[in-house]
């Protein structure tokens, strides 16, 4: 089969890109490999872990699960572009680390991105909220209790 | 894991996405959500030359109301739309009760109703529902246009009755009539998980309070998504207790015939199509009940 | 030394890179021209390799390179034995170690045969499918009894019996304790173990520098030295000639400590060959296959006791699934035939074990490493007793507890580090007592239970106690130097896979060298750092690589007390190490930066003393003369749907005593992981073979990991004993959470059904709503 390309314009973390991409490429190798923005992580390529989370036209989806092509017009949030640098993090980022909830951090910025747009549109969520939440994010690492406590943090704090 | 080459067109219109399928058949396969597609090419289990994303077709999105007792529901729309909109509990409560149980909440958030109907699994949720609910599906094509019953719809596991150039473009569900109660109910191995079986019930009572109507669906009880007909028919005509539900429950253990996974035995299916149905009666009838 | 840092909660170093998406996993290097591999895998268990035709793949666009065993010359070759058999008379020990490219025969599926190198991963899977194999497909081995009869087919043709190995360990007489017993109990127990299933695969980025004659090579390895030297070796190279890297690593759990993967050999050898840069990211399906996992034992056990519950002794027969082949020795039955006797007083025991090649994928250690195994037997065992002699639980086992003042504790065993199995130092009672407390298990039993009873709950309380063997040998070392600028700088030569090693080797440091802990830099995993060391398992990063940072800041610390008491003309004891500076006690303004003082330590001018040093560095090594053992017990009150059998954790506490603490945050953190993995294996996931060794459930879908509603919340207290074997009095924590979960859950199930005195026991791990459905059908 030959294989065919197609021009996109995606706008990734407030920047334009203008590429040309395979049909094939998925959307999580295109951010990585083409944008090399590899924060965005890959976990399982089925769908399932979550590690590949980015926030598509403000809803948090899964970037193996998409195709590059199919980003064309649109707009992505990445974990590179919750903060400005690494010296001035989000609230979540913040209250991640507050609160020791990543491990390996393998996971992590799937769950940032989750729980981004989570908060963005629960602003004063509970326990329950948050792990049905979160359930679509797999961690190995920490059991889930340290990230629980840090949404929390990051809610009340985000609430002022 | 990664997608064997294919060729991609964003459809524009409608007409452009109907006359490619008609062009290219079984080749070519909708783009919609993509969330049980798109993992299936990854594995590479399938591998369409042609893949028409249909996610540009907006105006396949949305649900409006059609007459005093039926919603339209376009194909597009996606659970996480319906999950959010205030309108659907009173209308469809038991599209709003399964909802949840629906993978998870980035899934909800790209699949689309109709996707989820024409993948036609038997575990899945919403094919049970449509059932249960004695819905009709819009199947459109360069031809023309066509209602199915949703009992005609699914013809064998992962198939529909869907020709190779039509499109599934709409599904229409009576509304809950008053005097009437739902309750969709699963068990899964984890939350978001496919169904080891799952039950999707609807009753209305008479005036008298006996049970005018009574619909069960059911989820990964066989080969394609079931509607229990005699055991939905045992129900009607006379007022509910524990002995009306538990033979209507155990007349589903009989009619079914589970196909036993990794999870869940035949019997542990069957067994459980019985516990969730009587659960699943005993409170669409409560609610019911409170509705009279 | 004044503590301020050790044993504070402090926010961990390497976070901020985490959390923007900027730390570096192996997956993350991109390099020109580089290269992309894709294996083919035998899609059948059992088969003898006809033939291999990759011509069309060859003629694949973008594909670079094809290469078979045959293509391998010279270089193929068997892997080496990572851990050879301890020192324990009349053992049987078979070594059969896997190749880098399967040549006659496939032993597993999943067993590689082919690779391909292409411009993409994409275009590579493209040529996978041209490539045409002739398999002439064998019997399976599957089932472990079956291995072993005369007609079974054979994993390695030479091999009678699929024998692995077989060792029989002892104390006392088993036979006297069984005749003097008041009552005897022989069960047969099932345990099944599973996939670690780390979020990041496993991968290896290989690179050949052609005008420096060096290798570096990026791999999700939990020991990077031992995989330069083996590299080293293989390809012909001397070590210093090869650079492996092991930078952020998203998680292990034991299986990235593996050596050699077929894919760590063939990848560095076609990036040398080829000139070209080589990637290799396993995917998930893969990862079912391709990384070695644990499984099952089967255990005929007996125990006997006196009428008041006091254990006489122990025997035990067990059958272990090595897998295909024997590569980490007998790591994993050791531990489970060691930690079986948990922290009780058994005066005899008698073990035997048989270890046994089947067409499966590889078994090596995962969190735990065969210690839940044991501890599910002993642990079950107990219970049975309990509910026999008509005892409580908790009390069964607090009166066979080891005494406190019996320390150190030999069990005159033979443990996996070759030392015998010694207690450093414990004291159990507390932690037993602890738990019960944080339970609430005498309110339950007597008030809770029977009152949600009566409202139709089934709800159940269990418990269990552990011992964990950590913080084993050889060795670990770190270098500490302070830098130009005032920071300080820490090499290991050990691996890390989230653990928060640089944050807490930093504390370590931090009270040292009167520094705050972010401006100690800690570097691990990179060879060219740190030369030597072992790596990150058994939980032993902490302990050993720990006190060799402590070892080493504590010379640097003298160091710069003796350079600053010249520099100021005073005495040693004048001067205090506080916030970056040295200064004189009771001399405001005399003061000196450590910046300032390392820049000194390395003059422009002068003569540097013969016996002297440039700089402010140390290079130090900690070796402990055995493991410390870490103890704990866990409980839990679960609820029990009796139709559907679904099963929902209402509480669960752990006490847990690893000495002393350095990070109380970072082990919690350890702990709850250890949990939610304990729980995943109790509960939900399991490896389902059929009988030709085919993986039925290789995807995420159906290899169920505990989501954020599986795992409940969760109360950790610490009781501490500190070990005698090291200085910082340190014992391992890593695998604890995962090892006592299984009996617990299994005991709660089976309380909240009140299955006990129905004469139904839940003597197997995993369980599940279908399996509870089987088992407790005789309810119906």
């Amino acid at each position: 089969m030959h294989t065919e390309t197609h021009a996109i314009t995606v706008t990734v973390n407030g920047t334009p890109y203008r590429r040309s991409v395979e049909a094939r490429t998925l959307l999580s190798d295109f951010l990585r490999h083409d944008l090399l923005l590899a924060g965005t992580h890959i976990g399982c390529e089925h769908g399932v872990c979550g590690a590949c989370t980015v926030i598509f036209d403000g809803l948090a989806v899964r970037s193996c699960l998409m195709f590059a092509a199919q980003a064309d017009g649109h707009s992505i949030v990445t974990v590179e572009g919750l903060a400005a640098d690494r010296h001035h993090l989000h609230p979540l980022q913040q209250a991640m680390r507050d609160c020791h909830g990543l491990q390996c951090g393998y996971c992590t910025p799937g769950i940032l991105m989750t729980m981004k747009a989570f908060l963005d549109e629960t602003p004063a969520p509970d326990e329950a909220r948050i792990r049905e939440a979160l359930s679509g994010n797999l961690c190995r690492c920490t059991g889930y209790q340290h990230i629980v406590d840090a949404v929390k943090l990051a809610a009340d704090r985000m609430r002022g | 894991m990664k997608p064997a080459p294919f060729r991609y067109v964003a459809a524009r219109a409608l007409d452009e996405a109907l006359q490619l399928k008609a062009a290219h058949g079984e080749e070519a396969r909708f783009l919609a959500g993509g969330q049980s597609l798109v993992p299936t090419m990854n594995f590479r289990l399938s591998q369409p030359a042609l893949l028409i994303d249909i996610n540009p077709l907006t105006e396949l999105a949305g649900m409006r109301k059609c007459g005093l007792d039926r919603v339209r529901i376009g194909a597009l729309t996606r659970y996480r739309e319906l999950e959010r909109d205030p309108a659907v509990a009173p209308i469809l409560p038991l599209v709003d009760e399964a909802l949840p149980h629906i993978a998870h909440p980035q899934i909800r958030n790209r699949t689309t109703i109709g996707g989820n109907l024409a993948h036609a699994d038997p575990a899945s949720e919403m094919p049970a529902i449509i059932l249960a609910l004695g819905g009709r599906l819009r199947a459109q094509s360069v031809k023309g246009e066509r209602w199915i019953a949703a009992a005609d719809f699914f013809t064998g596991a992962l198939s529909t009755a869907l020709e190779p150039d039509e499109m599934l473009v709409e599904v229409e569900l009576p509304t809950a009539p008053s005097r009437s109660g739902a309750c969709f109910m699963e068990m899964a191995r984890r939350h978001g998980d496919f169904a080891l079986v799952g039950v999707a019930c609807m009753l209305r009572l008479d005036e008298d309070g006996r049970c005018g109507e009574a619909r069960i669906g059911l989820c990964n009880a066989g080969d394609t998504p079931m509607f229990a007909a005699q055991a939905s028919q045992s129900l009607v005509g006379g007022k509910l207790g524990a002995a009306e539900i538990g033979t209507a429950a155990a007349l589903v253990q009989r009619d079914i015939d589970p196909p036993g996974n990794i999870h869940a035995s035949k019997e542990f299916q069957r067994h459980l199509a019985g516990v969730l149905t009587a659960r699943a009666l005993a409170a669409a009838n409560e609610r019911a009940r409170r509705a009279h | 030394m004044v503590t301020r840092n050790f044993g504070a909660p402090i926010r961990r170093n390497e976070d901020s890179r985490l959390l923007s998406g900027q730390a570096l996993f192996v997956d993350d290097v991109e390099l020109p021209g580089m290269l992309y591999a894709a294996f083919l895998r035998s899609n059948v268990a059992h088969a003898v390799i006809r033939s291999i035709d990759v011509s069309a793949a060859r003629a694949r666009g973008g594909v670079v390179a094809v290469y078979t065993a045959a293509d391998l010359g010279d270089y193929w070759a068997p892997g080496p034995l990572l851990v050879p058999p301890p020192p324990i008379p009349g053992i049987t020990f078979n070594q059969r170690t896997q190749v880098p490219l399967a040549k006659h025969k496939v032993r597993h599926v999943g067993e590689p045969l082919v690779v391909v190198l292409a411009q993409s991963r994409y275009l590579a899977e493209d040529a996978l499918a041209d490539i045409a194999v002739e398999l002439d497909p064998l019997p399976a081995v599957t089932d472990l009894e079956q291995a072993l009869s005369d007609a079974s087919a054979r994993v390695h043709d030479d091999v009678h019996g699929n024998v692995a190995a077989r060792v029989r360990q002892s104390r006392g007489s088993y036979a006297a304790a069984r005749a003097a017993a008041d009552h005897v109990i022989s069960r047969r127990f099932r345990y099944d173990h599973g996939a670690s299933s780390p979020i990041e695969t496993r991968g290896i980025v290989a690179s050949w520098d052609a005008r420096a004659d060096q290798l570096t090579v990026w791999d999700t390895t939990q020991a990077p030295v031992f995989l330069r030297n083996g590299l080293a070796a293989m390809l012909g190279l001397s070590e210093r000639q090869v650079r492996a890297i092991a930078p952020f690593v998203g998680g292990g759990f034991g299986p990235k400590i593996m050596l050699f993967y077929p894919e760590e050999v063939v990848v560095p050898w076609a990036a040398k060959k080829l000139n070209r840069p080589v990637k290799w990211i396993e995917d998930r399906l893969e990862h079912f296959f391709a990384t070695t996992q644990e499984r099952g034992q089967t255990h005929d056990a007996e125990i006997a006791l006196t009428r008041d519950g006091r254990i006489l002794g122990i025997r035990d027969v067990f059958l272990h699934d090595t897998g295909a082949y024997n590569p980490y020795g007998l790591t994993v039955p050791i531990n489970s035939q060691c930690t079986l006797l948990g922290p009780y007083v058994v005066p005899s025991y008698d073990s035997t074990f048989t270890a046994v090649f089947t067409n499966k994928p590889i078994v090596t250690p995962y969190r735990g490493a065969g210690r839940q195994h044991g501890v599910f037997v002993v642990e079950r065992l107990i219970d049975i007793a309990a509910h026999d002699l008509k005892l409580d639980r908790a009390e069964i086992r607090r009166r066979n507890f080891i005494p406190p003042d019996a320390f150190p504790y030999n069990n005159e065993i033979i443990y996996q580090d070759f030392a015998p199995l010694s207690y450093d130092s414990g004291n159990y009672g507390p932690i037993l007592d602890k738990a019960l407390e944080m339970i609430g298990y005498e309110h339950f039993l007597k008030e809770e239970q029977p009152h949600l009873r009566a409202q139709g709950h089934h709800v159940g309380v269990g418990l269990a106690c552990y011992v964990e063997g950590t913080g084993i040998g050889p060795y670990e070392g770190a270098k500490v130097q302070v830098q130009a600028n005032g920071k300080v700088s820490v090499a290991t030569g050990i691996g890390t896979q989230g653990q928060g090693h640089f944050t807490s080797f930093a504390q370590i440091v931090a009270d040292q060298l009167g520094v705050d802990v972010r401006d100690i830099d800690v570097v691990t995993g990179d060879t060219d750092q740190f030369y030597w060391g072992a790596g990150t398992f058994a939980s032993r990063g902490a302990v050993v690589a720990g006190n060799a940072v402590n070892e080493a800041a504590k010379v640097v610390r003298r160091k710069i007390l003796k350079l600053a008491a010249e520099h100021f003309e005073c005495a040693e004891d004048d001067l205090e190490i506080a916030e970056g500076a040295v200064s004189v006690v009771g001399v405001p303004g005399q003061a000196i930066k450590l910046g300032a003082l390392a820049l000194k330590a390395n003059p422009m001018r002068g003569a540097v003393r013969p016996g002297t040093e440039p700089g402010l560095e140390s290079t130090q090594y900690f070796g402990p003369p055995g493991g410390a053992t870490a103890s704990g017990a866990h409980a839990m009150i679960v609820e029990v749907d009796p139709q559907t059998f679904m099963v929902k954790l209402r509480k669960y506490v752990i006490v847990h005593d690893c000495g002393t603490v350095i990070n109380p945050l970072i082990l919690s953190g350890q702990i709850h992981g250890g949990v939610a993995q304990g729980i995943g294996n109790a509960f939900y996931e399991q490896l389902v073979f059929d009988e030709d060794g085919q993986l039925l459930n290789a995807s995420l879908a159906d290899y169920l990991l505990p989501t954020a509603l599986e795992v409940p919340h969760m109360e950790v207290a610490h009781t501490e004993t500190p070990s005698p074997l090291n200085p910082l009095g340190i014992k391992g924590a890593g695998e604890a959470g995962a090892i006592p979960v299984g009996p617990a859950f299994a005991q709660a199930v089976e309380d909240a059904l009140g299955l006990p005195d129905r004469g139904i026991e839940l003597n197997e791990i995993p369980l599940s709503p279908n399996r509870l459905f089987e088992l407790a059908g005789k309810l119906r």
